[in-house]
């Protein structure tokens, strides 16, 4: 325990150690609360979600806080439902079964771009006769434009910015766009207070309609959005745990049974040691990356099992040869011959005497080793393996190369998962670093 | 002989069993030879073997293969309007025969154990067989003219980038060994955590900087499309393709690299006869070729051998990213679609030539470590 807290101390004399320290603390809180603020199964279902779940999110549009810029004046999206706000709605009975509906929804419009589409979601309660609505717009200085009118299915998606003959009413402007356009310049939009009428015809007395009126922004959230409209921001967080839960594991994993291995095959000679070197020669033959490829295309894309092929590959490793050529030597020391004669069995002598002796090598290894499995994850990812249900910060990149996101200009999309896969690299890399020079003085003098 | 056994573990193999002093030099070098030729040739075929097993998922791409023909010759009859007005239980007959004769075209019926040895035999001579899906450029479904037609690419990509990263990283060590704890020095070190990402990480970011915000490079691919017909065009658009690959390579690693040899160098500068050679004022430069450069000449053999049989399959991510039709996204695009031969193939070249290699290294350390040779004679 002295030793560790010793070794801790000379550890933060280190400046760049205690950089890559708070890093990758930082990095296990953000996993932590990704985990706890978002459970297992919401995560799924949030990633896999459709047009259900995201419906309401502009598609593949930066973060919010590229507002910061200045001069950026980016619309967000504006969400408003009757449901929610019932003092939108305003009922009146006409005649009997005839009854009207109106719905007055108020858009504050202060920004310097246009919206990426304009959609009014309804759902409508009837038993037999479909209710019908009329949409008009009314711009702030006080142009009223007929949007259209619809008969309404129990839910129904009434698409402004796919209106064709609302967009040559407009001028050939896109609806989203010939809507909020300032008539002396259409490059520009009408800053002020925007309305939309909707008004509904009811034919029955039980009848009723609800309408949600999502006007897309061109920025969404602190993440942006992918093209399926999915928040980057589940996917951002709930790739930290699983970077570093594969990470972790997989260096664990190899490690350290390549180390037991190598002190067992030492200690008892003869065949094991045969037996495991010739073992490792065959290894070091087999194409790792490709084998996991294999294993991904043809058996399972699943993370875990990956993980398990990451380590029964990796614990036959060239890394067994150097533990090798330590324990070799660890072996000749008289303070083992000591333990054998008072009598220590073979498996106190191995985890108690030659494994402790190598510890040193062993932890600088070990934290090196993370940010290599970190990047292996995000390379199958990368490839088009990654786990078919768990967001990852490689697959966030895949999804991104995939849609030509730098062809595009949508840098966000790559740029935040490759810098949360940098830094979580680089704070490993660093710790590692610091360690390898903590535990093998011959490097701290030079 | 404890760096030369050193730095042939570290590079991964079992360590030169030579150390045991014994008389008849040459019969011992020849006992050696054999001995170390077989247990390489051993390693290649059970490496090989386990590849084929699972390239073949232990069999079950022959099921695959069996199904896609009863598919095929059963819709072929389906379709030919002569067999279908043959009575039914004729017609299955006359499919069971075309399946039949088809499965014994491909040996399917074979048990897979036995054509899995079949497998074997014909990788281990090289005798590389035909693709079962992808083709070269010209046509041809001859693994060995697939490879070769991918081998140039994948040869001129990583071998510039390889050979560059080498020779900046060997001559920024020495540099640095030789002025350590100055400003680049420390630089240096406080960089090399960065080579924790690979190539194709740092490719994206040189696409997103190069191509897409200042337009002057190509979003990938190895030349400008369609190809420049002037020889001379060509070469320069294969050259401006290749810019960013390379970079990516080299910066990937090339700090890690930098400071790996210079913590070398130091280590092996601060040993005591190089302390005698300053004392008898011996200028730098010659003490740097003869006391520092000359030990660690087997490692540095060592980690260019390495390099060099890397070379063979490229990387596949790297060249997924940029677009580089080489060796590595043939190999991806084989196992994809299970395009067996081809994975076969590449393993047993890359397992021919790491075997060679190793073999080789054992003879080349005798030759630049003098201390290798001398145990070699048996005289220690």
């Amino acid at each position: 325990m002295n030793a560790l807290r010793r070794m801790l101390g000379t550890l933060l004399q280190f400046p760049s150690a205690i950089a890559g320290l708070a890093i990758v603390l930082a990095m296990v809180f953000f996993a932590l609360f990704a985990v706890i603020a978002i459970p297992y199964d919401e995560a799924v279902r949030l990633w896999r979600g459709g047009e259900d779940v995201w419906g309401d999110n502009p598609r593949t549009v930066p973060p919010a806080w590229v507002n910061w810029w200045p001069g950026t004046n980016l619309p967000t999206t504006t969400r408003i439902d009757s449901a929610l706000e019932p003092e939108l709605k305003t009922r009146e009975t006409l005649d009997a079964d005839l009854e009207e509906v109106v719905i007055d929804f108020v858009v504050d419009y202060g920004f310097d771009g246009f919206p990426q589409e304009v959609t009014l979601f309804f759902t409508a309660t009837y038993t037999e006769s479909r209710p019908n609505v009329t949409m008009t717009w009314i711009t702030p200085d006080g142009r009223e434009i007929r949007l259209g009118n619809l008969t309404l299915r129990p839910s129904e998606a009434f698409r402004v910015s796919q209106e064709t003959r609302l967009e040559r009413r407009l001028n050939g402007l896109p609806p989203e766009i010939g809507l909020f356009a300032d008539p002396d310049d259409p490059s520009r939009p009408l800053k002020g207070t925007y309305g939309l009428r909707v008004e509904g015809l009811l034919f029955e007395e039980e009848a009723d309609l609800e309408a949600r009126l999502v006007v897309y922004g061109q920025v969404h959230g602190w993440a942006g959005t992918d093209h399926r409209r999915r928040d980057l921001g589940v996917a951002l967080m709930w790739g930290a745990p699983i970077a570093l839960a594969f990470g972790l594991l997989a260096a664990v994993g190899t490690i350290i049974t390549t180390m037991f291995i190598a002190a067992m095959g030492v200690w008892f000679g003869g065949w094991i040691d045969a037996t495991i070197q010739r073992i490792t020669e065959v290894n070091i033959i087999l194409p790792f990356l490709p084998i996991l490829i294999m294993v991904g295309t043809f058996y399972s894309r699943s993370i875990w099992v990956l993980l398990v092929v990451v380590v029964l590959l990796g614990i036959f490793s060239a890394g067994i040869k150097t533990y090798r050529a330590i324990f070799l030597q660890i072996k000749q020391a008289p303070y083992i011959e000591a333990a054998r004669a008072y009598g220590a069995g073979n498996m106190r002598i191995i985890t108690r005497y030659m494994i402790p002796r190598i510890i040193p090598v062993l932890v600088p290894a070990f934290v090196s080793a993370v940010p290599t499995y970190v990047f292996l994850e995000a390379s199958l990812a990368v490839l088009g393996l990654g786990d078919p249900v768990l967001p990852t910060w490689g697959k966030v990149i895949n999804d991104a190369q995939a849609n030509g996101a730098l062809f595009r200009g949508h840098y966000f999309w790559v740029l935040q998962p490759a810098a949360l896969l940098l830094v979580t690299g680089f704070g490993f890399a660093l710790v590692g670093f610091a360690l390898d020079r903590v535990f093998n003085p011959r490097l701290r003098d030079v | 002989m404890a760096d030369a056994s050193a730095s042939a573990t570290a590079a991964g193999k079992s360590p030169p069993r030579r150390r045991r002093g014994g008389s008849g030099s040459l019969a011992r070098v020849t006992r050696f030879t054999v001995v170390r030729l077989l247990a390489l040739f051993l390693t290649v075929v059970v490496g090989v073997y386990l590849t084929i097993l699972i390239a073949n998922m232990g069999g079950y791409v022959d099921d695959l293969r069996r199904s896609t023909i009863r598919e095929n010759v059963s819709l072929a009859v389906g379709m030919d309007p002569e067999l279908r007005r043959l009575p039914q239980d004729e017609r299955i007959k006359y499919m069971e025969d075309l399946i039949a004769i088809q499965e014994e075209r491909l040996g399917l019926n074979q048990p897979f154990l036995l054509r899995s040895f079949a497998y074997l035999g014909s990788a281990l001579t090289l005798d590389l067989g035909r693709s079962e899906f992808l083709t070269s450029d010209s046509g041809s479904r001859e693994v060995r003219l697939i490879i070769l037609e991918r081998l140039g690419p994948t040869l001129l990509l990583f071998a510039t980038g390889q050979l560059l990263l080498f020779f900046i990283a060997l001559l920024g060590g020495l540099v640095l060994s030789r002025r350590y704890g100055g400003w680049m020095d420390r630089l240096v070190i406080a960089l090399a955590p960065t080579s924790a990402a690979p190539s194709w990480f740092y490719g994206i970011f040189l696409i997103l900087i190069f191509s897409a915000l200042l337009g002057v490079m190509p979003f990938g691919g190895m030349v400008a499309s369609p190809p420049p017909p002037d020889p001379v065009d060509y070469a320069l658009s294969l050259l401006k393709h290749l810019v960013l690959p390379v970079t990516a390579i080299v910066i990937s690693a090339v700090f890690l690299s930098i400071y790996s040899y210079r913590t070398f160098f130091l280590i092996f500068a601060s040993e005591d006869y190089v302390e005698m050679a300053k004392a008898k004022g011996l200028t730098s430069q010659a003490i740097e070729r003869r006391y520092v450069l000359r030990p660690t000449l087997p490692n540095i053999v060592t980690q260019f051998a390495f390099l060099i049989i890397t070379l063979w399959s490229g990387a596949i991510i790297t060249e997924t990213v940029f677009n580089w039709p080489g060796l590595g996204r043939t190999l991806f695009g084989a196992i994809t679609v299970t395009d067996v031969p081809i994975i076969v193939a590449t393993t047993v070249i890359y397992a021919y030539l790491l075997a060679v290699t190793v073999f080789l290294l054992d003879f080349v350390y005798a030759i630049v470590d003098p201390r290798v040779k001398l145990d070699v004679g048996g005289a220690l």
